[in-house]
């Protein structure tokens, strides 16, 4: 009966080697704001101090296991229920425990001022995507993963950001406080940034604060953290933190943007244009559900390819994808696409995969649409 | 055998006794699990947990205006998936003084062909100023028709106490269309009284 | 209500080479399928309690394997995200419900009247109706995976609205089966509550009753407590989705957070159901191998106690993320916080039950051992996830699958392997082959800790949990958790192998099997007889 004190020892050496495991890849992030600093070493701390109560706890033990071995000739000894004991062994551990409670108090407190913040964003969370709205600044975009479903299925090889590499990242300026106004369109995400210590519920009807102050530009990548369906491990985040004059640069660019896309409405567009805008906007918004080919995920995702209501009643199809369909994943996307992606992703899923259609859904006809239907 | 049976449950008042309790004790548990659902609705709106508002008029209630303070109270308006409305607000934002009311205007606006039933479902950040915030008239409080292609405009009036906590200085509002569908002639002025109606 | 007993022959064999309670030949009739359909013997159904939840920690474990066979490589190799939801979300329902739960109840079934010197269960033939209902309830849920939409794929914790309004055509199915699961175990409870309550020996007080019977009391009134709340929840949800009530959608002025609350507040106490029990049975098992009386065996009472208490004070630390406001996360974080208290007490009292005795490593005191060290870890790292704060960043991250398996498998599974390997003389008459329970010991508990011990680096490093596929940061952590998954699901079999053969034959083991025992069970002949202390025995406080 060596075996158990072999395995005793090893455990031994499992915990000594905690340390060496705290290398940087294993361990959480210090992060790139002062409160995921604090986070982190809050952290850092309470692992130590569990580190060292164990070694005291099961050096004990250990010591106690080999040392009165009935093997070793120990006899038993008849002892028990100690008051002194029994009430050190009670207060030390609440000492402890209020000693980790107050710099957690501390630093949570300052997780909860969100006030005065500089620049406000709300993060919308989407099966399976999210949408960033620059509040008052008339820029709002939506962000979904972009590696492609090929890489997924190993016939390609991956890329160094496998699964973290989204279309149109989060931009953000950085020594600037930023708060978060979360909420979702369907069921609960939860949008994590490990590097700024952010991880805030998207609950659908309710909004949630956060906030954040980077500290150092750079690319900063997350995760989906709530299960929310079928594609839940394929909503990363990815934010890009700019110095400021940057993101104002950044900021100006994409008003320009909205505004020319704005001036689109006003023109004919040739079915080959729309085509080809539809096609990019159907790969990032709607493949996830619908499929690539169209063909949907029964029951929950109807497929398009073939779907003969669709096919017939033009009508129909450009009002469900401005209006949802109440209580399923299909999103109202009214006020989250721009009338030149809604008759583009119209027109392609009207004429790809065999629909065949041959209708060219007009721009100003979705606009005329929005406001009268 | 006998004493095998003297033991065994029909023989033991104190079983009985004890299978009483527990039937007792989950009845009431179960029963408190649908008492949860009002009472979590109370706390909430007592304590402005998760952005949760009155569902009803308050009063104005006249305590001065508190003119060494602004905050900024933000409007946002969002659209529920299922409902062809458009919801407009006339500004993005509005600097006030606390205990100051205020009157912003919406604009609903039924887009389809069709007249159809919804609400706008309001929530409020920071959590800690839902509680100071007074809606005296708000269109929150009901659900609204619109015939096809009919627009309506409604007032918000509100106001924010003047207790309001010194570090909020930023407060959202956020309207979310969702549709009603119900089967029967509504009553428009039903309060939403939430979801004990429906248990 | 006076159910009549079915009539027994109180004549019973007591060395005889059959099977104990398994299986007595030369049993009262009915015999083959009917007999084991209408039994109400405590000791059979016992025994089918743990044969069932033996085969479901099989099924439970085939779905685990699933989900590490995915995850043992980046991109998706075997199952589509779909089915995967499905797999995940099976294999938490099947061990919370099926596994861990019902092995404990079936302990408490063979064991609790045995350690009280009672004749049966209070109710004998609720008993066995309490039993029944559990292949009916688990078999429907199974049956799930096979209807059009798939089955529930929303987690175990089945968050609305991904629940409701999102979830596949067969949720009412889940609901249906999880109700029926319900009702089997508050039906047990009641049970077992009224047996400890009433028919102890004569002279048996309270605090006389030995740790094992003193958890499950306290893990019963829990049940009683909570499993109501949990069948409230998911008859909110069957309305929601059927009847179109809105508790828990906001578009009808329902809140989804409201949810959580409600089943936090069943689910917390539900995580002290899965692990009491397990505090009972290791309390009974160091003294009797360090031969040495429990340390503080009330202290030990007043713990569990405390815990029970407490679990009622901590559901939101589930939801530290959802905005709540800043009053609640620090209630709910001091609260949690101080849970570690009575926990420590515990692990304190068995350390220096160990200390100055002496000390044999039999195969239940192996694992005994094991759960101490084991369970500790994942008492560290809960600890860790009450600080608020910093679980901003551990939540919903393998950190947390790392801490809940760590107190789950080598805590409850380990403590019901212990409590099998401590009673299998009593059950079957034989001790269980020594050299195999040996190596079932080391490959479980090095498979253990490969599969669990790299979660928490995964998780710290950002690996969210129910993902089917992951950044290729996290590929050598998945890697090893998949092949330590791989062995622990291989050396179960090594388990079943060694019942299997305990049951058939091997050493025979005297009535009191361990020299260090001392509990009322020990006092009748191994195998136990079908009937035992028909006859109060004289209960003589020795002990605690």
């Amino acid at each position: 009966m060596r075996t158990p004190f072999v395995w005793m020892v090893g455990c031994l050496i499992g915990l000594g080697s905690m340390p060496a495991a705290v290398a940087s890849g294993w361990n959480m992030p210090v992060g790139v704001t002062d409160l995921s600093r604090e986070i982190h070493s809050l952290h850092m701390i309470i692992f130590w101090i569990c580190v060292i109560i164990g070694v005291v706890v099961f050096g004990v033990m250990f010591y106690s296991l080999f040392k009165f071995r009935r093997s070793r000739g120990a006899e038993a000894a008849n002892f028990h229920e100690n008051t002194t004991v029994e009430v050190l062994w009670t207060a030390i551990p609440l000492l402890i425990l209020v000693g980790m409670a107050v710099p957690a108090t501390a630093t949570l407190k300052k997780m909860y001022d969100a006030s005065d913040a500089e620049l406000d964003v709300m993060i919308i969370g989407q099966q399976w995507r999210w949408r960033y709205e620059y509040l008052g600044e008339e820029v709002a975009f939506n962000s979904s993963m972009s590696t492609p479903r090929a890489q997924i299925r190993g016939e390609e090889s991956r890329d160094e950001h496998y699964l973290l590499e989204v279309d149109n990242p989060l931009v953000l300026p950085i020594n600037r406080k930023v708060r978060f106004l979360m909420t979702s369109d369907d069921v609960i995400h939860s949008w994590w940034v490990p590097d700024f210590a952010v991880k805030q519920d998207t609950i659908p009807g309710f909004v949630n604060e956060n906030w954040v102050r980077i500290n150092e530009p750079g690319i900063y990548r997350g995760q989906c953290a709530e299960l929310c369906g079928m594609d839940h491990g394929f909503m990363p985040i990815v934010v890009h933190a700019m110095e400021e004059e940057d993101f104002e640069v950044w900021l100006a660019e994409r008003r320009e943007e909205a505004e020319q896309e704005a001036m689109g409405v006003d023109r004919e567009w040739a079915l080959d244009e729309l085509m080809e805008r539809g096609e990019t906007v159907y790969a990032s918004i709607c493949a996830s559900c619908h499929q690539a080919e169209g063909q949907g995920a029964a029951p929950a995702f109807p497929a398009l390819a073939g779907n003969q209501r669709l096919i017939d009643d033009a009508d129909w199809h450009l009002n469900t994808i401005l209006n949802g369909v109440s209580g399923t994943a299909m999103p109202a996307f009214r006020s989250t696409l721009n009338p030149v992606e809604l008759a583009a992703v119209t027109t392609w899923t009207r004429n790809a995969w065999g629909n065949d259609t041959g209708d060219a859904i007009q721009p100003a006809a979705v606009v005329e649409k929005l406001a009268n239907q | 055998m006998t004493e095998f049976e003297r033991r065994t449950p029909e023989a033991n008042p104190g079983v009985r006794r004890t299978v009483v309790r527990s039937v007792a004790t989950l009845v009431g548990m179960f029963a408190f699990a649908f008492a949860l659902v009002p009472l979590y609705d109370v706390f909430c709106r007592v304590t402005g947990i998760n952005g949760k508002v009155e569902t009803t008029a308050q009063a104005i209630v006249h305590e001065g205006v508190d003119d060494s303070r602004y905050v900024t109270v933000q409007f946002i308006t969002r659209n529920g998936s299922g409902l062809p409305w458009n919801l407009e607000v006339e500004t993005r934002q509005v600097r006030v003084h606390p205990g100051q009311s205020t009157e912003v205007g919406f604009a609903f606006h039924n887009a389809s062909s069709e007249g159809t039933w919804g609400r706008a479902v309001p929530s409020v950040s920071p959590s800690n100023a839902t509680r100071h915030l007074r809606k005296v008239s708000c269109f929150c409080f009901e659900e609204q028709h619109l015939e096809a292609g009919e627009r309506l405009e409604l007032p918000l009036v509100f106001q924010l106490s003047r207790d309001l906590p010194p570090e909020v200085n930023t407060v959202t509002l956020v309207y979310t269309l969702y549709p009603v569908t119900r089967d029967e002639a509504p009553l428009q002025a039903r309060a939403t009284a939430g979801k004990g109606d429906e248990a | 209500m006076a159910p009549k007993l079915p009539p027994h022959h109180p004549v019973e064999q007591s060395t005889s080479a059959t099977a104990g309670g398994q299986a007595s030949a030369h049993h009262a009739p009915p015999r083959g399928i009917l007999r084991w359909l209408l039994t109400t013997n405590h000791k059979e159904i016992g025994s089918l309690y743990l044969i069932f939840s033996l085969i479901m920690f099989f099924i439970g474990g085939i779905f685990a394997l699933v989900v590490r066979a995915e995850l043992f490589q980046p991109g998706l190799q075997l199952v589509n995200p779909e089915f995967f939801n499905q797999m995940t979300t099976m294999h938490g329902l099947i061990m919370v419900f099926a596994a861990v739960m019902p092995a404990f109840t079936g302990l408490a079934n063979w064991m609790i009247p045995l350690q009280i010197g009672a004749p049966d269960m209070a109710l004998p033939r609720l008993n066995n109706f309490s039993f029944w209902l559990l292949p009916v309830a688990f078999l429907l849920l199974l049956s799930t995976l096979l209807m059009p939409g798939g089955g529930p794929n929303f987690g175990w914790t089945f968050y609305a609205p991904l629940s409701t309004t999102y979830a596949p055509p067969s949720t009412t199915f889940f609901i249906l089966s999880l109700h029926i699961a319900g009702i089997s175990s508050i039906l047990g409870a009641i049970n077992i509550v009224a047996t400890i309550i009433n028919m102890r020996a004569p002279g048996m007080r309270m605090m006389d009753m030995p740790l094992f019977v003193w958890t499950w009391l306290i893990t019963a009134f829990l049940l009683i407590a909570v499993m109501p709340v949990l069948a409230g929840v998911i008859t909110m949800m069957l309305m929601d989705i059927n009847f179109g009530t809105h508790f828990f959608n906001a578009a009808g002025g329902g809140d989804p957070v409201l949810f959580q609350h409600l089943f936090w507040f069943f689910g917390h106490p539900e995580v002290y159901i899965m692990i009491l029990p397990a505090f009972g049975i290791v309390s009974a098992i160091i003294p009797t191998f360090a031969r040495k009386r429990l340390f503080g065996y009330a202290s030990m009472v007043y713990a569990t106690a405390s815990i029970a208490i407490l679990s009622f004070l901590v559901w939101a630390h589930h939801m530290f993320v959802v905005g709540l406001p800043l009053a609640a996360e620090l209630f709910f974080m001091y609260t949690t916080m101080i849970i570690a208290v009575p926990t420590g007490v515990k692990v304190f009292n068995w350390i220096t039950t160990l200390f100055r005795g002496s000390i044999t490593f039999e195969p239940p005191m192996l694992f005994a051992l094991a759960f101490v060290v084991l369970f500790t870890i994942g008492g560290f790292s809960g600890l860790m996830l009450a600080i608020a704060p910093a679980d901003f960043q551990y939540h919903d991250t393998y950190f947390v699958v790392a801490h809940f398996h760590y107190v789950l498998v080598p805590g409850a599974v380990f403590a019901i392997m212990a409590g099998v390997y401590y009673w299998l003389p009593k059950w079957t008459g034989h001790y269980p082959n020594v050299k195999l329970a040996q190596w079932h010991f080391w490959l479980s508990v090095i498979g253990v800790n490969l599969t669990f011990f790299p979660m928490h680096f995964a998780g710290l490093a950002g690996m969210p949990r129910r993902i089917p596929d992951y950044a290729l940061q996290f590929a050598d952590f998945n890697l090893v958790s998949s092949l330590g998954a791989f062995m622990f699901g291989a050396s179960q079999l090594v388990f079943v192998a060694v019942v299997i053969l305990c049951v058939r034959g091997g050493e025979k083991a005297p009535a009191k099997a361990w020299e260090g025992a001392e509990d009322l069970e020990w006092s009748v002949p191994s195998p136990a007889p079908l009937h035992t202390f028909e006859t109060p025995p004289t209960f003589q406080r020795h002990e605690h």
